[in-house]
């Protein structure tokens, strides 16, 4: 990052303290993009909070490339040298949906929908796919031995496994070769009380905030025009929501 | 020990015995060298994606692990089930059924990502909600239970011999987990069409049955022919109808859970692509006919009766069928893409929506012949070793009252 970034980034979240209160975008009438709070470094990670996304397709003209780009930027992953298309890691692609019956289109994207109880993380044997208390789901790098089982069992094929030795990798994004990883809402970012890469790349559509908090913008969008999951047959209550679906 | 029969080493010294064993460690050294080359490398050397993300080394690792549970039943219908002329041959079942399953871990252990990290789940990392974890121990446990059952088989003091029928029954019950747990790894996963389903776990267990018995026909016949001993009908003609009739059970089980998910509308998809599709020919061809109708005509034809042709063929055609069950199922279940929008076309640069081809490399087919290899080694040079096979399995020691008509 530069000089004039981070020059922008404080000067931007000062406005924010001004304010008195957190960054509030409209996205419909009654409906605000976030209102997210940094946790503090020295705190533990809080089940009080359960962070979770709202998708607006009808708002995604791009299909949610713009989304993907940032996540490939936020994380780099995609640009395995060695690794053939099949087995090059991708953390959130554009689904495109053209149902049978009625022809009707739309395209979608797709990523870890962080379910409350994620498949992925039942199957692991030592732990490494895990759920934090907030609700993030994410692989520990530290502890997964590459076994591959959570791809076995994850029903959206959210998940990668690196197929070749990394250099360079980000230093927020722990990756390495012979680990399994998928997209982990940008904790990163979410820590440091930002948005996820991808919704800051689609503010217009994407909302991300607090399920728990019954106050929060993405809870009241929920509550009042509710938001459909994929596959939601399995029950595994997902963080991931979608309007257009 | 109930058994009468007189154990020794086997004592061939000769260029066969040692060239058995020389070709064998070269195979084991060809795995090793491949796992070599994929550890260094990663997976991008293998046929293996982020599609098929378990590919032939796990075809090789589940078929092993499955016979070895099955290699054990020979030895347990001797003790649990009384059966005397099955006695003989618990020693070697036993211990073909230790080899089999270090064979089929050492390639699972070989294939993974991060080995290094496997040290860690010493530390307590285990996760007791996943079937893996138990299967860790279970495989474990099943190694010292097969390891304390060989003791209470071959002592002469009394304490040991004394453990052998309880022994024998937690061995069986302890497989009844085992390969439960093994059909599990797949019979537990939600999210793919092809596996979720309580069937897995029975139809596992009965086609451990079948691969086990065939592997032990197979060791059975060639030892004795090797070594120049004598090999009598009475036993094996035993072994020869449990086969037919453990395949013929395992066809029941496919077959009630093929008419099962063909009821199921969900379903029709993933059954017609098994059944009529990309994976027919092997269903078909490879685990029916070949794995299952020829073995069942060679063994119950009247005109074959005591051939021993016929039954080397039958087992060797079941172990064949073994492999392409287990293909089948692993590699069937992968390509077949996930669900996520039912009656929907779908598609993305991550293979939404299309069937994912697997070809595997030359590496990794090699690490699952090197695990392969590896377990007849270990019998092969255990025979030296240690007093496992009969002198005589010839019908008057079996089985005196033996008529063969």
């Amino acid at each position: 990052m530069n000089n004039i970034d981070s020059y922008r980034r404080r000067f931007l979240s000062g406005i924010g303290v001004v304010a008195g209160a957190t960054a509030a975008v409209s996205i419909a009438p009654g409906v605000f993009l976030r209102d997210v709070q940094a946790k503090p470094a020295d705190q533990p990670i809080s089940s009080k909070v359960r962070w979770g996304m709202l998708i607006d397709i009808n708002k995604l003209e791009d299909g949610g490339d713009a989304c993907i780009a940032a996540c490939k930027k936020e994380h780099g992953w995609g640009e395995e040298e060695h690794s053939n298309d099949e087995q090059k890691a991708q953390w959130i692609r554009k689904v495109k949906v053209t149902e049978k019956l009625t022809g009707h289109s739309f395209s979608l994207p797709v990523m870890c929908q962080h379910c409350e109880t994620p498949p992925c993380v039942d199957v692991c044997p030592t732990g490494a796919s895990m759920k934090r208390a907030d609700g993030i789901v994410q692989v520990n790098k530290h502890i997964c031995i590459g076994c591959r089982y959570c791809m076995m069992a994850c029903p959206y094929k959210a998940r990668s496994f690196v197929h070749e030795t990394l250099i360079d990798q980000l230093p927020d994004t722990p990756r390495g070769k012979g680990t399994v990883e998928s997209c982990n809402m940008c904790v990163n970012r979410v820590d440091e009380g930002k948005n996820p890469a991808c919704v800051d790349a689609a503010p217009h559509a994407l909302l991300f905030g607090d399920l728990n908090d019954p106050e929060s913008p993405i809870s009241q969008a929920l509550k009042k025009y509710g938001g459909s999951q994929i596959r939601a047959d399995l029950g595994l209550n997902t963080g991931v929501r979608y309007w257009g679906i | 020990m109930a058994t009468k029969a007189i154990f020794s080493e086997v004592k061939n010294n000769g260029i066969g015995y040692w060239g058995i064993l020389g070709l064998l460690g070269l195979l084991v050294l060809g795995g090793l060298a491949s796992a070599l080359y994929m550890e260094h490398h990663g997976h991008y050397v293998t046929g293996m994606n982020n599609q098929i993300v378990w590919g032939m080394p796990h075809v090789f690792a589940i078929f092993l692990i499955v016979a070895s549970s099955g290699a054990a039943n020979v030895a347990t219908v001797g003790t649990v089930f009384g059966k005397k002329v099955y006695q003989p041959l618990g020693r070697l079942s036993a211990f073909l059924a230790a080899a089999l399953l270090i064979g089929g871990l050492l390639i699972l252990l070989l294939d993974l990502g991060d080995m290094a990290h496997v040290i860690e789940m010493g530390y307590g990392y285990l996760n007791f909600k996943s079937i893996f974890a138990w299967n860790m121990i279970l495989y474990s446990g099943f190694i010292a239970i097969l390891a304390v059952y060989l003791w209470t088989m071959m002592a002469r003091s009394k304490t040991p011999r004394s453990l052998y029928y309880p022994v024998g029954v937690l061995n069986m019950i302890w497989r009844f987990l085992l390969t439960m747990g093994t059909g599990s790894i797949l019979g537990w996963l939600v999210a793919r069409q092809y596996y979720d389903a309580a069937i897995l776990a029975p139809l596992f267990i009965i086609a451990s049955y079948v691969f086990g018995t065939a592997l032990n026909i197979l060791l059975v016949m060639a030892t004795y022919k090797l070594t120049g001993r004598e090999l009598g009908d009475a036993v094996l003609n035993r072994l020869r109808y449990s086969l037919a009739i453990f395949i013929a059970l395992t066809m029941f089980f496919e077959f009630m859970r093929h008419l099962t998910n063909l009821y199921a509308t969900e379903h029709h998809g993933i059954e017609a692509f098994i059944l009529s599709g990309e994976f027919s020919g092997m269903f078909w061809f490879g685990e029916v006919f070949i794995g299952a109708v020829v073995p069942m005509f060679l063994i119950w034809c009247r005109f074959l009766k005591n051939n021993r042709t016929a039954l080397a063929t039958a087992a060797i055609l079941a172990v064949l069928g073994g492999f392409f069950f287990v293909y089948v199922n692993l590699i069937g279940g992968q390509s077949y893409p996930l669900i996520m929008f039912p009656n929907a076309e779908v598609s993305s640069s991550y293979f939404d929506g299309a069937v994912n081809q697997y070809s595997s490399t030359f590496p990794e087919f090699m690490l699952g012949v090197g695990g392969f290899a590896l377990s007849i080694a270990i019998v092969v040079f255990g025979m030296k070793i240690l007093r496992l096979t009969p002198v005589s399995l010839a019908d008057s020691v079996v089985d005196p009252h033996y008529k063969n008509d």
